[in-house]
C-alpha cells in the first residue's frame, strides 16, 4: 500500500519531465543544513552535512545520474583494459582552482595518492585494490589495480574521492593547515562566510568551467538546531529548500500540502540508506538462526514504512537494496508472518528469556519505530526490553557487543563491495566500532563469495555470486532487514532543476534555477 | 579597605574552587559512556581501525588519565583550553566568538525580568486584596508553570507566522547586509522574543518572592511606625517595605547572573540565537572533552564572580552586614 503521499511524489517525477524551460540567472537560494558541519574540507571530514553544502564546492572526477550512471565531471572520458585492471581518465583542460591556479592531473595524484591514503576510510576502501597511480600528462591520470575491482568506477563522486588542491596541501600538516578555514576546490560555488551557529554562504563561481553555469548568485545554508523552527522557517518563507533529513518525519505531509510545494524522493541512490536490526549472531536467543527468522516474521515492515514513514522508502526483500546493483529478486520474502514467527520460536524451545532493544538516538520517528517493533515482537511472545541512550552511548555499546537487538543505518555507496559485504564479512569483526560486523556472523562461504564478487571480472560474473551469497544471507539472517529510507527533498516548485543526480542537493546547486 | 580585603580573601578563595572544579568536571566527563573518536567515526558513516586510531592519537586519548589531567591542568594555567574535536579550532576562540550573543540574551532576559517582576511583584503587594492583585499572581503563576520550550514555539507561532511581525529565528537577517544602526535595530528585533520567553520563568519568581516578602515586611513594626508619622503609602512602601524585602531578591538575582553562560540552551535551540548553550549542547553529544571542559569553566568562573558580586550587593542594600562582618 502506497500513501497519498508517496503517489503524489510519483506523479511529480512523470510532470517534472514532462515539459523543459529555458533557465533564467541570478538569484541567490536560501536553504538550511543540519546538524551544522564540524568543518568544510571534504575527504578529510566525510559527514553528512559536510557533503551536502562542501558538494558544492569541491567536485570528483565523475558526477552519477540518478540511476548511478557515471557522467563526465573533472574528467571528460575514461577507458579501461581489457583485463579491467587499468583504468585512463582524461581530464578537462580548461578547469581552474577557486584560487585560479590549474588544475592538472599532478591534483588527481596527490589527493588520491596522497591526501585520501592518510585521512579518508571511505577512499581507503577502494585505494587499497589500487597498485599505482600515474600521471602520464598534465591531463591524463592512469590508475592500476591489483585485480579488478567491481565498484571501481562507481567511487569518484565528490564527496568520496574529492578532489584537493596539491598546491596548498603538499607538505603540510593536512588536519591543522589555515586553509581548511577557507575551502578551495574546483566547483561551482566558492566558499564566502561561515558564522559559526548562523549561516554557511556560498557564492557563484564565475569562472566556472561549465557554460552558463551556475545559474544561482549564492547559497545561504541556515543553521537551525530545532526541527519546528526549522519548519517555521520553509513556512514563513525564509528558506526555499528543505533537504532530507533537516524536518521531522511527521512535519513531512503538512509542509509538502502548502502552496508553492513541490518534494522529491529522488537524490539519495548513491546513498540509498539502509535500516537494519542488529541481532547478536554471538549469545543469547538471537545467536539461534530460528530466533532471528522469527523476527523477520514478526515485524510489519509495510506499517512502519506507510505510518512512521510516510509512505516514503521500500521494504527490502533481503540485504541487497533495490538501488544496489546485483539484487536476486528470487529469493523468498519475510512477509508479516505473526503465526510462522511462533512456530519458529516453539522450534526452538524460546523460554521466554529477555532481550534488550536498542532504539537509534536520532529522534523522534526512530524512538517510535522501536515501539512498534518491540510490540510485534511482543504479539510473538518476544520478551523485549528497550534501553534508550544518547549518541555516545549507542556507539560504546554496539561497539563493546553490549546489546541483542540495535536500529541502525547504512549507506551502500551504489555496490555492494563498498556498502553492503562489510556487514557481513568475518574480516570486518572488530571491537570497538558500530560500523563493521557488529552482529559477529561468521560464515566461510559468505566471505569466500563476497571476495570473489569484489573483484571478479566482467560484470555477469559478480552477479552470479551475489546471487549466491543473497541465498545463504536471506535463510541466515544475521541482521534484520528493515527498510530502505525515502529522505524526501521539499523545495518550492519555483526552484528547478534542484535534483539532478544521485547524490541530490549535495552537488544539485550547480543546475538550479529560479523561476522568479 | 574593608572591600579590599574582602574581594582579595574571596578571589584567593574562587582560585582554589575552580580548580577543584577543572578536577571534578574532568573525572565527570570521563565517567559518561561513549568516546568522541567513535561518534565523529560514526558521522563520517564509514571508518576504519586506522581512521579511530589517528583520531584516538591526535585527541590525546592514548594518554593514560593521569598524563591527559596533567596536560588539560596545565594547558588552563596559561589559558590555552585545547581544541575542539570535532570543529578542529581553538576551544578558546569558540567559547569567545560565541559569548557576546549568550550575553546579549541572557544579559537583555536579566533585566527584563528583573525590572519587571519588582515592579508586578510589588504592584501585587500594594493590591493584596484587590482582583488587579490577584491577576499579576495568577498571570504570574502561569508563566511559572508553562515549560519554557513551549512557551518560546507558541510564540513564533503567533508572532512570526500568524501575525509576521519578528523573525522567527537567528539573530540577524542573513544576506541583508546591513550596517551600523540598522544592523543593531535588527539585532534588536531578533532579541525580542528569545529574550522576553527567557525573561518570563524568572520574572514570576521575581514577582512572587517581591511579593511574599513584602508583605511579611509590612507586619513589622517599623512600617507601623511610620503610618503613625503620617508617612504618604507610596513613600512607605518603597523605602520602608521593598528596601527591607530586596534581601532575597538580591540572593536569587545573583543566582540568576551566574547562570548566564550556560542557562539559555533551549532558548538558544528553539530561536537558532547562536550562544554557548547550543554549543555546550552539542558538545555534550559529541562527547567533544576540551569544548565541553572549557564551557564548565566558563560557566564556573561566571558563577563565582557572581557570587562575589552578590556578597557586596548584599553589604549596599543592608548595611548591618558589613557591621557583623
Amino acid at each position: 500500500m502506497k500513501t497519498p503521499l508517496a503517489i503524489a511524489i510519483a506523479a511529480a517525477f512523470t510532470a517534472s519531465s514532462a515539459f523543459a524551460e529555458e533557465p533564467k540567472a541570478g538569484g541567490t537560494i536560501d536553504t538550511i543544513i543540519q546538524p551544522e558541519p564540524p568543518g568544510l574540507v571534504l575527504g578529510m571530514i566525510q559527514n553528512a552535512p559536510t557533503r551536502t553544502v562542501a558538494g558544492n564546492i569541491y567536485e570528483g572526477l565523475l558526477r552519477y545520474t540518478t540511476d548511478l550512471e557515471p557522467q563526465p565531471q573533472l574528467a571528460e572520458s575514461w577507458e579501461v583494459s581489457d583485463d579491467g585492471r587499468t583504468w585512463t581518465f582524461h581530464l578537462r583542460e580548461d578547469v581552474t582552482w577557486h584560487d585560479g591556479e590549474p588544475f592538472t592531473a599532478e591534483d588527481v595524484v596527490f589527493s588520491a595518492d596522497v591526501f585520501h591514503r592518510e585521512l579518508n576510510p571511505s577512499a581507503r576502501a577502494v585505494l587499497q585494490h589500487v597498485e599505482a597511480i600515474e600521471a602520464t600528462d598534465d591531463h591524463t591520470v592512469v590508475f592500476t589495480l591489483e585485480k579488478p575491482f567491481g565498484p571501481f568506477l562507481i567511487s569518484f563522486e565528490a564527496g568520496t574521492f574529492t578532489m584537493v588542491p596539491k598546491h596548498i596541501y603538499e607538505g603540510t600538516e593536512f588536519r591543522d593547515n589555515e586553509a581548511n578555514n577557507h575551502p578551495i576546490g574546483t566547483g561551482p560555488f566558492k566558499f564566502d562566510n561561515w558564522d559559526r551557529g548562523t549561516v554557511i554562504q556560498l557564492v557563484k563561481n564565475e569562472d566556472y568551467y561549465e557554460e552558463d553555469l551556475p545559474y544561482l548568485d549564492g547559497i545561504n545554508w541556515h543553521i537551525i538546531p530545532d526541527g519546528a523552527s526549522r519548519a517555521v522557517a520553509y513556512e514563513n518563507g525564509t528558506v526555499d529548500v528543505l533537504p532530507y533529513g533537516t524536518v521531522e518525519n511527521f512535519d513531512i505531509p503538512r509542509l509538502t500540502e502548502l502552496d508553492n510545494t513541490c518534494v522529491t524522493e529522488q537524490g539519495h541512490e548513491y546513498f540509498s540508506p539502509f535500516a537494519m536490526l542488529w541481532m547478536n549472531n554471538r549469545e543469547g536467543p538471537t545467536a539461534d538462526k530460528r530466533f532471528r527468522q522469527a523476527v523477520m516474521y514478526a515485524m510489519d515492515r509495510e506499517f512502519a514504512r506507510d505510518v512512521l514513514w510516510n509512505g516514503l522508502g521500500q521494504v527490502p526483500l533481503g540485504a541487497f537494496g533495490s538501488n544496489a546493483r546485483f539484487q536476486n529478486d528470487d529469493l523468498e520474502p519475510y512477509d508479516h508472518d505473526p503465526d510462522r514467527a511462533r512456530e519458529l520460536l516453539d522450534e526452538m524451545g524460546y523460554d521466554g528469556e529477555e532481550v534488550r532493544l536498542l532504539p537509534l538516538p536520532y529522534g523522534e520517528t526512530w524512538t517510535r519505530w522501536a515501539e512498534a517493533v518491540q510490540q510485534n515482537l511482543k504479539e510473538v511472545g518476544i520478551n523485549v526490553r528497550t534501553e534508550a541512550t544518547d549518541v555516545g552511548g549507542w556507539n560504546q555499546r554496539l561497539g563493546d557487543w553490549d546489546y541483542d537487538l540495535a536500529f541502525t543505518y547504512l549507506y551502500q555507496y551504489g555496490d555492494p563491495a563498498l556498502g553492503i559485504s562489510r556487514t557481513y564479512l568475518s574480516s570486518n569483526i572488530e571491537k570497538g566500532s558500530p560500523w563493521n560486523n557488529v552482529e559477529g556472523y561468521e560464515n566461510e562461504r559468505v566471505d569466500e563469495l563476497f571476495d570473489q564478487a569484489a573483484t571478479a571480472f566482467p560484470d555477469e560474473e559478480r552477479e552470479a555470486l551475489y546471487h549466491e551469497v543473497q541465498e545463504i544471507l536471506q535463510e541466515d539472517v544475521p541482521v534484520g532487514w528493515l527498510l530502505e529510507l525515502g529522505f524526501p527533498t521539499i523545495y518550492r516548485c519555483d526552484v528547478k532543476n534542484l535534483v539532478t543526480s544521485g547524490v541530490g542537493v549535495n552537488d544539485g546547486f550547480k543546475d538550479a534555477w529560479l523561476d522568479r | 579597605m574593608l572591600y579590599a580585603r574582602l574581594i582579595v580573601s574571596r578571589l584567593f578563595k574562587a582560585v582554589i574552587v575552580l580548580f577543584m572544579i577543572i578536577i571534578f568536571n574532568f573525572f565527570l566527563i570521563q565517567m559518561a559512556p561513549g568516546d568522541p573518536a567513535a561518534i565523529l567515526a560514526g558521522e563520517a558513516g564509514a571508518t576504519d581501525a586506522e581512521f579511530l586510531r589517528q583520531l584516538t592519537e591526535r585527541f590525546g586519548l592514548d594518554q593514560p588519565l593521569h598524563v591527559q589531567l596533567w596536560r588539560y591542568v596545565s594547558g588552563v594555567a596559561m589559558l590555552d583550553f585545547g581544541f575542539s574535536y570535532r570543529q578542529q579550532v581553538p576551544v578558546l576562540d569558540l567559547i569567545l566568538a560565541r559569548l557576546p550573543a549568550t550575553l546579549l540574551l541572557t544579559g537583555t532576559a536579566f533585566v527584563l525580568s528583573l525590572v519587571l517582576g519588582i515592579v508586578a511583584g510589588s504592584l501585587a503587594a500594594a493590591r493584596v486584596k484587590k482582583p488587579s492583585g490577584s491577576l499579576i499572581m495568577a498571570l504570574a503563576l502561569v508563566f511559572y508553570a508553562t515549560p519554557l520550550f513551549w512557551v518560546a514555539l507558541m510564540a513564533v507561532v503567533l508572532f512570526s507566522v500568524y501575525l509576521d511581525w519578528l523573525p522567527a529565528y537567528g539573530m540577524y537577517t542573513v544576506g541583508a547586509g546591513l550596517e551600523g544602526f540598522a544592523f543593531a535595530l535588527d539585532v534588536g528585533k531578533h532579541l525580542i522574543l528569545p529574550a522576553t520567553t527567557l525573561a518570563l520563568f524568572f520574572m514570576a519568581i521575581y514577582t512572587r518572592m517581591t511579593r511574599a516578602s513584602m508583605l511579611e515586611a509590612a507586619q513589622q513594626d517599623f512600617v507601623k511606625t511610620a503610618r503613625a508619622k503620617g508617612l504618604k503609602n507610596s513613600v512607605i512602601q518603597r523605602r520602608h517595605i521593598l528596601r527591607n524585602a530586596l534581601l532575597p531578591i538580591i540572593t536569587l538575582a545573583g543566582l540568576q547572573a551566574g547562570q548566564m553562560v550556560g542557562g539559555a540552551i533551549l532558548t538558544e535551540t528553539v530561536f537558532a540565537w547562536p550562544g554557548i548553550g547550543r554549543l555546550m549542547f552539542e558538545a555534550l553529544q559529541q562527547r567533544d572533552y576540551n569544548l565541553l571542559l572549557g564551557i564548565f569553566f566558563f560557566s564556573a568562573a561566571l558563577v563565582i564572580v557572581f557570587n562575589i558580586i552578590t556578597d557586596l550587593v548584599y553589604r549596599l542594600a543592608d548595611p548591618r552586614i558589613k557591621e557583623a562582618s
